[in-house]
């Protein structure tokens, strides 16, 4: 599926604007997270997962980007989704790609986000016994750190 | 093979084969950084493997947070510091993309140059450690490592001779290159690439022909084309499954379409198609620098006025995720600009992150031996994974 495909059929099958533009921006509701990813998959031909991640809005809650690619068409997708303010749940994209696995544990480490159906949501980067996720914007750069051991 | 199972512990009932849970690493010599894997062996063969990383965490996402955009490229070095040229590249594309900089003609191809030559570093010391972790089978074992040692040497005087430093550059920033070539500089570069073409050569003999080589990375770690994809590996391990895709040909960036150079692709998937295509890299490297000097513009290296203070370069609101092919793939960086001096967030696309996170895939069904060759053809840098 090419640029201008993907964008229309997005479009239609989600009933939201697609900005054409290198990558395309999708954003849809919490609760067709997971099935924008299949749908990326399977029908846009996004088979390679690029990265996952999220970002504090403060008060306007956390947004969950995922960046998938078509190698063979060269259509790169950004897939967005906005949980409410002081939502830390989401649903996982492990189903749908097994690179989702690591990615959403640091997401969770970093972020506190967790994503409902994971197979092994644990710390990755951090300690098991961390307090706090350091990427929310709540996080100062300078909290003190406690004693190892 | 076991792949549903692989990431969790083992299961207290098992009532199979006696089973042993063994950890290689923090401190493993063959783990390459500090990597701790806890292998779950049932006599020799591994049947799981938990992957312990985050010993290198630095957190350069909330750093990048702190500091401005004249500040962080130099810091980005410190992500990836076997490629340092790579992650400052990435870096200050994406804050080229959203500030609309122009980069003169002759900093983008600089830019090219020390890019290539340090994917030439960069692999020479994976090929050196590779054939090191792969020890007696080579006959001494560190020879072919000395000689990368030797090798890689060479380009770190260039760089030295560039910027003053061996490791970690600040080479780039925002609009262009921070340091344009010495005179003298272009004709000890050409020399070098071709000292490294013909040692090239010489390794590839010393090793295609010793059968012990052969057997321990033939047929070991097969990643399928599939695989590779849903678990985003890229670089030399995307290529040794089998997918012809490079991002200096697909997503050209710093005039990378003005060269000639072939992406070499094979496609096994084993530890030998992915030496093959790094073996084959070191070429195509020589041949895009080679281009790169004959027709290096002349100009200015950079399209802003100097700064007078670090906060001087704001970019409008806006995202943009910038991507370059390093050394282990694509390395990329998504900023999300607020309008003022710094990120309001950065993320890090870190090549050996997402390669590593192969390894509980391919690991089980090998021998406890073959961990280590599988290690070492994923080339993982510890900076990259942790950030």
């Amino acid at each position: 599926m090419n640029a201008e495909q993907a964008r229309a059929s997005l479009a239609s099958t989600f009933g939201v604007e697609v900005a054409a533009g290198v990558p395309m921006v999708v954003t849809v509701a919490p609760d067709r997270w997971e099935e924008l990813a299949r749908y990326a998959k399977e029908t846009v031909g996004c088979r390679f997962f690029n990265f996952l991640t999220a970002v504090d809005w403060k008060e306007q809650g956390l947004e969950v980007v995922a960046r998938v690619d078509n190698l063979d068409d060269n259509v790169g997708l950004m897939l967005k989704t906005r949980l409410a303010p002081g939502v830390t749940n989401c649903a996982s994209l492990t189903p749908v790609y097994r690179g989702a696995d690591w990615m959403e544990r640091e997401c969770f480490d970093m972020f506190g986000i967790r994503f409902d159906n994971h197979p092994d949501l644990r710390r990755i980067l951090l300690e098991d016994t961390w307090e706090g996720h350091p990427l929310l914007k709540s996080y100062a750069v300078d909290t003190p750190h406690p004693p190892y051991r | 093979m076991l792949d549903q199972n692989t990431t969790t512990r083992v299961e207290m009932d098992w009532s199979g084969p006696e089973r042993l849970q063994m950890n290689m690493g923090p401190q493993h010599p063959s783990a390459h950084g500090v990597f701790r894997a806890i292998v779950t062996l049932e006599g020799e063969t591994v049947v799981a493997v938990d992957a312990v990383i985050g010993y290198l965490h630095r957190c350069h996402e909330k750093l990048s947070e702190t500091l401005t955009y004249a500040q962080y490229p130099s810091i980005a070095s410190k992500t990836d510091y076997v490629a340092a040229m790579t992650s400052e590249f990435a870096y200050v594309m994406a804050a080229e993309e959203i500030g609309k900089f122009e980069v003169p003609k002759r900093a983008q191809y600089l830019r090219v140059i020390v890019a290539e030559l340090q994917r030439i570093a960069s692999h020479l010391l994976w090929l050196g450690t590779w054939c090191m972790d792969m020890g007696g089978a080579l006959g001494g074992g560190a020879t072919i490592f000395l000689y990368c040692i030797r090798e890689r040497e060479l380009i770190l005087d260039l760089f030295e001779a560039l910027v003053g430093a061996r490791l970690l550059y600040g080479f780039f920033q925002v609009g262009g290159t921070r340091y344009d070539i010495p005179d003298g500089w272009a004709q000890k570069c050409r020399e070098t690439i071709a000292v490294i073409e013909s040692r090239v050569d010489e390794y590839e003999q010393m090793l295609e022909d010793n059968a012990f080589f052969l057997a321990r990375a033939r047929g070991v770690g097969v990643v399928s084309r599939e695989l590779a994809q849903d678990v985003g590996i890229a670089g030399p391990l995307l290529r040794g499954s089998g997918i012809d895709y490079d991002l200096r040909r697909n997503a050209p960036y710093s005039s990378y379409q003005d060269f000639d150079f072939t992406v070499p692709t094979e496609k096994d998937g084993d530890c030998y198609a992915r030496y093959k295509v790094r073996m084959q890299e070191f070429r195509q490297a020589v041949a895009i620098i080679r281009q790169a000097l004959d027709k290096l513009p002349a100009g200015p290296i950079s399209s802003r006025p100097a700064l007078k203070s670090v906060a001087q370069i704001r970019i409008p609101k806006g995202e943009a995720y910038a991507r370059v092919e390093g050394p282990r793939g694509e390395v990329g960086s998504y900023i999300i600009s607020d309008g003022s001096a710094k990120p309001y967030r950065m993320k890090w696309r870190g090549a050996s992150f997402s390669n590593l996170a192969i390894l509980p895939h391919i690991i089980p069904g090998h021998k406890v031996a073959d961990v280590v060759a599988i290690m070492g053809s994923v080339d993982p840098v510890f900076g990259e994974v942790d950030r």
